[in-house]
């Protein structure tokens, strides 16, 4: 009894569990209170999908969601494309420490930065020089700054898995370079590139700050959360965060199964 | 076709849109730091280097201080967490690592506002910590849990905890078990085989979760906004202030130039550390 007292693993591992306890009860307690009939924290007067029901018959809340699908549907085609040419032209084209630093700067830029400086620019150029107004299109711009990163982060290591020589065949074989790319190439990474594509979506639906600044009068579905929650929280908040965490834990999970086939 | 027009094709569009979308942005940022404010709000392209002398009021160092404090208690509890936790899965039975490494990661994919609000749930005065502890006649008054520095920091450590733990188990899980065992043979105790050999060799690691952990504490703007009471404590709710509320932007763009200096500096700093210590890190792969 002794010796296992002592021994560093038990208290490690009482420590893992302490912090996944830490990670997840948070979480379990919204999902429960999201099915409490009362909708208070702190008293149980029984199951009832209520707060689902109110969240589904809420056209500001349904009409943000939709918003935010656009973005994330729009952003993340966007996002993928020129992530996965710039995965590809990464590892086959440049051999460049500095550059492959660089490409993650977007992605780790505090998202204040980001969304003041997309601000301050969409200000002096679009809506100063051209009249446009900011919306759906500016925080699908904005998205694709830093999705991109992401995108080419997972492609490449796709693409180290990559056996070159398959291309090779295909060029010697007479095949053009779109033709290889189309036929040989694209096929291969294409989990990687679907997984990319997850997490990117994953990101762009649940990203509230450069949003907050950018959508200009538009409402995400993020802004709604965050004025939902700021002027006073209502018990809709727990329907709507189970089903965010359920969407997204399902996405990350399947971008995590496509990858894991690479190897 | 040439390799010249390769380049193009591939890293044209990616490099273009960080160009347009990110670097002439942070160049208006730049220059809107030394412009004055227009009367109604915007800017008026006047040089001044007022919005610097304004950055060193006392007022405005005092936040920059809480902020920095904040990030430093964040990543210094985040690590005293972490660590322990890296070095349990990096220890376990190959397929096990996996598993338990998406476990860990899986909180951090999901709507970071929504895991900074259940946090609101759990320690307002009428929240589920308060109740229990009421319930369990440990306390008789609500403790002031919530709108703290207190609960800011469990925020940012929540919210953050993961991006510490994976670079932390990727420099233990490197790490060549036989040094640990050539130390204990040599009549090392565990702790100072742990101090000495272990966390020396997973240095890298350790900085690279801390600059993680550090960087987007510093900055936050969620957690202090919700859970600290939504007043102007840290430099990303003041720095939103002056953007969306006050209308000073070359003042908040000044405030976030200071912001991204920090952050070049600490980066500058760990890269040092880390060039340092390269042959003890080549020695470790």
């Amino acid at each position: 009894m002794r010796i296992s007292f002592l021994d560093p693993g038990r208290w490690l591992g009482a420590h893992l569990g302490l912090v996944l306890l830490f990670l997840y009860l948070p979480i379990a307690v919204l999902i429960v209170l999201s099915f409490n009939d009362s909708g208070l924290p702190t008293t149980w007067t029984g199951f009832s999908t209520r707060w689902y029901e109110a969240v589904l018959t809420d056209d500001k809340i349904l009409g943000s969601a939709v918003n935010t699908i656009i973005i994330g549907a729009i952003s993340t085609i966007i996002a993928t494309a020129i992530g996965t040419l710039l995965a590809l032209g990464l590892e086959r084209l440049t051999n460049n420490a500095l550059l492959d630093g660089l490409v993650f700067v977007p992605g780790i830029i505090p998202d204040i930065v980001l969304a003041i400086a997309l601000l301050s620019f969409y200000n002096l150029v679009f809506t100063g020089m051209l009249g446009l107004k900011l919306g759906l299109w500016s925080v699908i711009v904005a998205h694709v700054v830093f999705n991109i990163t992401f995108v080419t982060a997972i492609v490449r290591t796709r693409l180290r898995h990559f056996d070159i020589s398959i291309e090779e065949a295909s060029l010697d074989l007479g095949a053009n370079e779109i033709t290889t790319f189309r036929r040989i190439t694209l096929p291969i990474i294409l989990p990687g590139v679907i997984a990319a594509a997850l997490v990117a979506f994953t990101l762009s639906v649940d990203e509230f700050v450069v949003a907050f600044f950018t959508a200009g009068t538009t409402i995400t579905f993020p802004i709604q959360v965050y004025s939902m929650i700021r002027f006073g929280g209502t018990p809709e908040i727990n329907a709507i965060a189970t089903v965010v965490v359920f969407v997204s834990f399902v996405l990350i999970l399947a971008s995590q199964r496509l990858n894991r086939e690479q190897v | 076709m040439g390799r010249t027009f390769r380049r193009l094709v591939l890293l044209g569009p990616g490099l273009g849109w960080w160009l347009v979308f990110l670097v002439v942005p942070l160049l208006v940022v730049f220059a809107y730091s030394f412009f004055q404010r227009g009367t109604y709000g915007g800017v008026v392209f006047d040089f001044t280097l007022d919005n610097y002398v304004r950055a060193l009021d006392p007022l405005y160092l005092n936040v920059l201080w809480f902020s920095l404090r904040v990030a430093v208690i964040t990543t210094v509890v985040a690590l005293l967490i972490g660590y322990p936790a890296a070095y349990f899965i990096a220890t376990r039975p190959r397929r096990w690592r996996t598993p338990l490494l998406i476990l860990i990661i899986l909180p951090f994919w999901t709507s970071f506002l929504i895991r900074t609000y259940a946090w609101i749930v759990l320690l307002n005065r009428e929240g589920l910590i308060n109740r229990s502890l009421q319930g369990l006649g440990i306390i008789d008054q609500p403790l002031p849990l919530l709108y703290n520095e207190f609960a800011i920091v469990i925020g940012l450590v929540y919210g953050y905890l993961p991006l510490m733990i994976l670079p932390l188990y990727a420099a233990i899980e490197r790490l060549n078990p036989e040094l640990r065992e050539a130390a204990t043979n040599l009549g090392a105790r565990p702790i100072k085989v742990f101090f000495t050999v272990t966390v020396p060799l997973t240095l890298p690691g350790i900085l690279a979760g801390c600059i993680f952990v550090f960087v987007p504490s510093l900055g936050n703007f969620i957690v202090p906004d919700l859970l600290g009471g939504g007043r102007s404590i840290m430099v990303g709710n003041l720095i939103q202030g002056q953007f969306l509320k006050a209308r000073d932007w070359p003042f908040g763009a000044t405030l976030a130039l200071v912001l991204i200096a920090l952050m070049l500096v600490l980066l500058v700093v760990q890269a040092r550390i880390i060039n340092r210590d390269r042959p003890a890190d080549a020695d470790a792969n």
